[in-house]
């Protein structure tokens, strides 16, 4: 054996894989998944970054269909939504947001295009779920009821489906053929829809129709009233009236010059609608500033654009035909308005009183256990449920923000607790991923790329016509701004982390796969973790 | 540069890779198929930017060669690490003889692999050599040697992995250790704490005063450019010189995780300037992106910590604004950024 070696060799050649380097490590890499900010702030519970991971390889199908796991609007909500989701973006603290909407509505736009339809349920549960109320919270529990297998029918007592999504929002914003096609698509599930049908009495309904569930979404449609003393010969409408009557064949009249009550989107809707109407000026009367106004900034925006006007820190104590008696308000040091005895005269051919709305609960009078409250019913806001078991309750008639996407939320939390209470098992909700925040991201890799912006119409044919003021994106820079999603706290495959380890330490898995850690050779320098591009990586002290 | 045009981050790329990337663009380092030329279990400290360095180039040279490759390498940290007897890590032909003669071993390698092609008929080598050293077997020791190599056009592409002094032997300075840094044997102490101002060798410019066909520098930090410099110095035959800015993070002070940062921020600061040329003539530069004071750069690493103030020092703020002007010169001279600086 001796002589088997070269001269002066004494031992047999060997590979630096003999060395486990690995124990010198103090503190391990581990990959985690983070909730995005977006996930995270979406009312109707999106997995936003889910579905741009698809929508950013240009599988606009798989994205779409991804989505709508949780939305079935798309196109509704690419319209509609004031995606809070933006403002919560990442990129915002780098150049602008990620266009999440814009994408949204070309994605649904695109399945309208394409004629992508829902998938009928694999399984028939046998379990039969009444939905009162045919708008965004009734219909997004009926469509997902339905995909859990569960057989459903929506009573609604207006003559449409859709709701305040038809009866609330203007067709410049939401274009009714748009609508129309999503509620349809629904339908070929095997939902059961009967319209013109009113609930009166739940209890009864319940019985006679023998359903094991019931998901209450009735909105809120009755407009709330103020007293202002007027003469005979004064115009006074209300807002939900008025939007509601521009469904119908005949134009409602206002006048040459209309005033509009109230700050809230209803009121920014009414005066763009009158606007649209014809009239030569549409004034907003509110109380407070423009800082206080509870509509969305956007939309203020696009109103005065258009020629809105607004009467800031102004109420109205008195109409007669032809003019209404503005009081000047102030405000105190707490931020209320507070008369202050000013006057003034403002000529008004009609007013509409866009005030807030209320929900019509008499259909609850014979249910026992139900905590009303404020107006609204009380519900779990865990599972949705009213004090009644079997119950449930959601959109404008429980206490929440009143807007299209809480609804939808409101719709698939409260049918994914239904399907649990009718299975007799507790909802498993795995727990949350802790937050991605900005100070994980090591924004070097992510290059500079301004957001795509939609198109709008010309400020002329807006306020002249009905149609729609946002155009939607290309199918090119749908793709851009679907690139531009930072992918905060998931991997999202860059490779970086199996480039710049000193020690090969990172196995790569495939496409799709991700990676994984050696930890036999991992010395554990953090250089993985320090230039993941979206904080995926997380460095923990190692147990000794 | 051949390196794919970058609109921005998922398509493009300032990332080692990206799953929405084409296989053909992919960078060498992101492919599970990497020649992976320095396995596992090296001996590099934590955060070692000399073991990046070295893989990053040695894997591209590999690709670039279709595997016909041969390296040498001098004495210093590389060598140290990857190779105590009787182990090794290197994944290819490779030999190690002293401190000062990895170009001179390089050149005798690609003489005989000439002989070799000559009588088997062909005019070059399919085999190609580098020879690889730390900045201390460069600009120092080995100085001789690579100078001799380049006058004489050897088809070698000699590589110097710059840590800026000898880290193996516990952080002396070098030629290469920038001004007013601490090491072993360049004390924070004294009127002039530090490596004196005005005494560093510029290795990449020398080699072009010698107009060999390729000179070029890079970072750790930036890898495709790294990788597309060797794959350019690996398509052009005789001397060809590749200088990379490796961070060490224990002769630096700076914690592991770092590395990249501080090479990231040597080129933002524009203190390191990145550039290639060909035949002595500047070819292209890297432009800074997002410019940063040296300060950034310099206060992460404990060698510099003597510069800024601290409870009961005042710190050396004329040192600071000296490398300031340093950084502010290769700007200039080298032409950093977007906008055209006349001088």
């Amino acid at each position: 054996m001796k002589d088997a070696r070269p001269f002066a060799i004494t031992l047999d050649p060997g590979s630096s894989l003999a060395n486990k380097t690995g124990s010198w490590r103090t503190e391990r890499p581990v990959y985690v998944d983070r909730l995005p900010p977006c996930n995270a702030q979406c009312p109707a519970g999106e997995d936003i970054q889910g579905w741009l991971f698809h929508a950013e390889s240009g599988a606009y199908e798989a994205a779409w269909r991804h989505l709508t796991r949780d939305n079935p609007f798309p196109a509704t909500m690419g319209r509609v939504c004031y995606h809070s989701c933006e403002g919560a973006c990442n990129r915002g603290q780098l150049d602008a947001a990620v266009g999440i909407n814009s994408v949204e509505r070309f994605l649904g736009d695109e399945a309208l295009k394409q004629g992508w339809q829902f998938a009928p349920p694999a399984d028939e549960s046998g379990k039969h779920v009444l939905v009162v109320g045919a708008g965004p919270s009734g219909m997004s529990a009926a469509y997902q009821l339905r995909r859990l297998g569960h057989r459903v029918t929506v009573l609604e007592a207006g003559p449409m489906l859709g709701g305040m999504m038809r009866f609330g929002i203007p067709k410049y914003r939401l274009p009714r053929e748009v609508l129309e096609a999503e509620l349809q698509r629904i339908v070929a599930m095997g939902v059961q829809v009967k319209l013109n049908c009113k609930v009166s009495d739940l209890a009864e309904t319940m019985r006679i129709g023998g359903y094991d569930a019931a998901f209450l979404a009735v909105g809120a449609h009755i407009a709330k009233r103020a007293f202002i003393p007027a003469k005979d010969g004064a115009h006074i409408l209300d807002a939900v009236a008025l939007l509601r009557s521009m469904e119908g064949a005949e134009r409602p009249m206002l006048g040459r010059r209309v005033v509009v009550y109230g700050g809230g989107n209803t009121a920014i809707d009414v005066a763009r609608t009158a606007k649209r109407l014809g009239a030569t000026e549409a004034i907003i009367v509110y109380r407070r500033t423009r800082a206080q106004m509870p509509a969305h900034d956007l939309e203020v925006e696009e109103a005065l654009e258009e020629g809105v006007m607004v009467k800031w820190l102004s109420t109205i104590k008195h109409a007669s035909e032809g003019a209404l008696m503005i009081e000047k308000m102030t405000l105190d040091a707490q931020g209320r308005p507070q008369p202050t005895g000013e006057f003034e005269m403002l000529e008004a051919d009609s007013l509409v009183l866009a005030l807030g709305q209320d929900v019509d609960l008499s259909l609850l009078d014979r249910v026992p256990g139900l905590a009303v409250q404020d107006g609204v019913v009380q519900v779990d806001p865990a599972t949705m449920m009213t004090g009644h078991a079997g119950i449930f309750a959601g959109g404008d008639m429980v206490p929440a923000e009143r807007n299209v996407t809480v609804a939808v939320g409101h719709g698939k939390k409260a049918a994914r607790n239904i399907d649990a209470w009718l299975r007799g098992h507790a909802l498993n909700r795995p727990p949350k991923h802790e937050p991605a925040s900005f100070e994980r991201l090591n924004p070097w890799y992510y290059s500079d790329a301004p957001k795509t912006m939609r198109p709008q119409l010309d400020l002329a044919r807006r306020s002249s016509s009905f149609d729609e003021v946002q155009g939607g994106l290309t199918a090119e820079n749908a793709l851009f701004e679907a690139r531009r999603c930072l992918s905060c706290g998931n991997c999202f495959e860059c490779d970086n982390c199996y480039g710049v380890c000193p020690d090969n330490a990172v196995i790569k898995l495939g496409p799709g796969q991700r990676f994984e850690f050696n930890y036999d050779y991992c010395k554990g320098c953090g250089m993985c973790a320090a230039e993941c591009p979206c904080g995926a990586i997380e460095m923990r002290p190692e147990q000794v | 540069m051949n390196a794919p045009q970058i609109k921005f981050y998922q398509t493009g790329t300032f990332t080692v890779g990206n799953r929405l990337l084409a296989p053909e663009q992919r960078s060498v380092q992101s492919s599970s198929e990497r020649s992976n030329s320095i396995n596992s279990g090296h001996r590099a400290c934590q955060g070692c930017g000399e073991a990046l360095g070295a893989r990053y180039a040695v894997d591209a040279a590999m690709r670039a060669t279709r595997g016909q490759l041969i390296a040498a390498n001098a004495t210093g940290c590389l060598e140290v690490f990857s190779t105590p007897y009787p182990e090794s890590s290197w994944q290819l032909p490779w030999i190690h003889s002293l401190f000062g003669n990895a170009a001179a071993v390089g050149t005798g390698i690609a003489a005989a692999l000439k002989v070799k092609a000559l009588k088997a008929g062909m005019s070059e080598s399919a085999t190609r050599v580098i020879a690889q050293g730390g900045d201390g077997g460069t600009t120092d020791i080995g100085f001789g040697c690579l100078s001799g190599m380049f006058e004489r056009n050897d088809d070698v592409l000699y590589i110097c992995y710059d840590n800026e002094a000898y880290m193996n032997t516990g952080v002396q300075r070098s030629s290469a250790t920038p001004p007013a840094a601490r090491t072993a044997t360049t004390m924070a102490v004294g009127v002039q704490p530090g490596a004196s101002f005005g005494q560093g060798k510029n290795l990449p410019l020398i080699a072009m005063a010698h107009e060999i066909p390729y000179v070029a520098t890079a970072t750790v930090a930036d890898l495709r450019d790294l990788e597309a410099k060797v794959e350019r110095a690996m398509s052009l035959r005789g001397a060809r010189y590749l200088h990379i800015l490796v961070p060490c993070p224990l002769g630096w002070g700076a914690a592991s995780h770092d590395t990249i940062r501080l090479a990231r921020l040597a080129r933002e600061t524009g203190i390191f300037p990145v550039f290639e040329a060909e035949h002595g003539e500047i070819t292209s530069v890297t432009k800074i992106r997002h410019r940063v004071p040296v300060a950034e750069y310099l206060k992460p690493q404990k060698r510099f910590a003597h510069l800024f103030a601290q409870p009961g020092q005042p710190g050396h703020p004329e040192m600071l604004a000296r490398i300031q002007a340093d950084a502010d010169k290769n700007i200039r001279r080298f032409k950093l950024l977007d906008e055209e600086v006349t001088v």
